[in-house]
């Protein structure tokens, strides 16, 4: 029950994107077409979770034994740039299949807000590992949903007659806003 | 180009939020009224400059492959400052500002000044480069901050303009994306003309 409620929490109810403003800046840049979302959405899930776990295990096995939370930025901000050249050269070695799909997007993750968001988020909500890792899963599978729903809208924004000062970034950021106000229909489901 | 320029290019011409669209998720995320829009773009501010006048100094000593990793560890050592001097004197907009303190590392704006600007000039034109950018980004921030504040809750920096029922709407995250999109409109049509 509480993990279900973790998933449900934060696909929907609190997403991560529509409602809480992380990942904005991958969410509004590639979500042109639904193919790279999704190729977007699984670098993130790969990279969040392990992000997660690993800035979990530091947390709680080095940072806070010896008094040093004050450093969880400067750390956990390292650690997932450490983490993400990491993954890239090891995918490259071991699934070039994999690292075709992924391979573009993987750094652009660092600078994701919602990587370091969700950790952080983790430690304030005094999570145990398991429910730390699901709750970055299910943050990751939450940001790709929304990521797809909107590239599928954009692609049919591209189609239609939009006023001139309001064409691009300002059409979509009113059509993420519609969006957000569906998302916003979730709101109680889960305390 | 000029100081003066150079240190006003920020506001409306290069704004990094309206025209280089550049760390959107702390312009909408903390912007639900204008003092939390100041508060977070001036400490943004602070984290830009100082942080553009390390890396102009030390430029010529990091060796050019490390670069990125060692300007993270610069912004994110000035970032803990802003976060532990927020928490000291101003615990009310702390909380209120939350996650998005620490996020201010993977803010595009303070990489991207670092890369592109200090990492090739001078330490006095990347001071007034950050000041420029850093006051801009404020700017923006408690532009959007007020428009909301006042929609949702007709009032800007908590003075009451006038009674009656509001369109709270604004102030919670739908209205965040919708101001936005139609202030950029605005800005856009502006520049044009």
């Amino acid at each position: 029950m509480e993990y279900f409620v973790i998933i449900v929490g934060s696909i929907f109810v609190s997403n991560i994107v529509l409602t809480q403003f992380l990942g904005v800046c991958p969410f509004l840049g590639v979500s042109n077409k639904i193919s790279t979302s999704v190729g977007m959405g699984g670098a993130v899930l790969f990279v969040l979770t392990l992000a997660t776990m690993v800035t979990w295990i530091i947390q709680y096995y080095v940072l806070t034994p010896f008094g040093l939370d004050f450093m969880q930025t400067i750390v956990f901000i390292l650690v997932i740039a450490a983490l993400v050249q990491m993954v890239e050269i090891i995918l490259k070695k071991v699934s070039p299949s994999l690292y075709q799909a992924l391979g573009v997007f993987l750094p652009l993750i660092t600078t994701n807000c919602a990587v370091l968001g969700v950790a952080i988020l983790t430690i304030q909500k005094h999570y145990d590992l398991l429910e730390g890792v699901t709750f970055a899963a299910s943050n990751a599978i939450g940001f790709t949903l929304a990521l797809v729903i909107f590239a599928g809208i954009r692609e049919h924004l591209d189609l239609m007659e939009v006023p001139k000062g309001m064409r691009g970034i300002p059409v979509a950021l009113v059509t993420a806003g519609i969006l957000a106000l569906a998302f916003m229909g979730f709101t109680g489901m889960v305390k | 180009m000029s100081q003066i320029q150079n240190f006003t290019k920020g506001f409306i011409k290069e704004n990094p939020v309206f025209v280089l669209l550049l760390g959107m998720c702390p312009t909408l995320g903390t912007t639900s009224s204008a003092l939390n829009g100041l508060g977070m773009g001036l400490a943004t501010t602070f984290v830009l400059v100082m942080s553009n006048m390390v890396i102009s100094m030390i430029k010529d000593f990091i060796p050019d492959k490390v670069r990125i990793p060692s300007f993270i560890v610069i912004i994110a050592s000035f970032v803990t400052v802003v976060q532990l001097t927020m928490q000291a004197y101003t615990p009310a907009l702390y909380e209120s500002l939350g996650l998005f303190i620490p996020l201010i590392v993977v803010n595009c704006i303070v990489l991207g000044r670092a890369e592109a600007f200090a990492s090739k000039n001078t330490i006095w034109s990347s001071v007034i480069d950050g000041l420029g950018m850093g006051l801009g980004f404020a700017f923006a921030l408690t532009l959007l901050g007020a428009a909301r504040e006042l929609l949702g809750s007709s009032a800007v920096f908590g003075i009451d303009l006038a009674k009656g029922d509001l369109m709270l709407v604004f102030i919670l995250a739908p209205g965040g994306f919708i101001v936005l999109g139609y202030l950029i409109a605005i800005i856009n049509k502006l520049n044009k003309a």
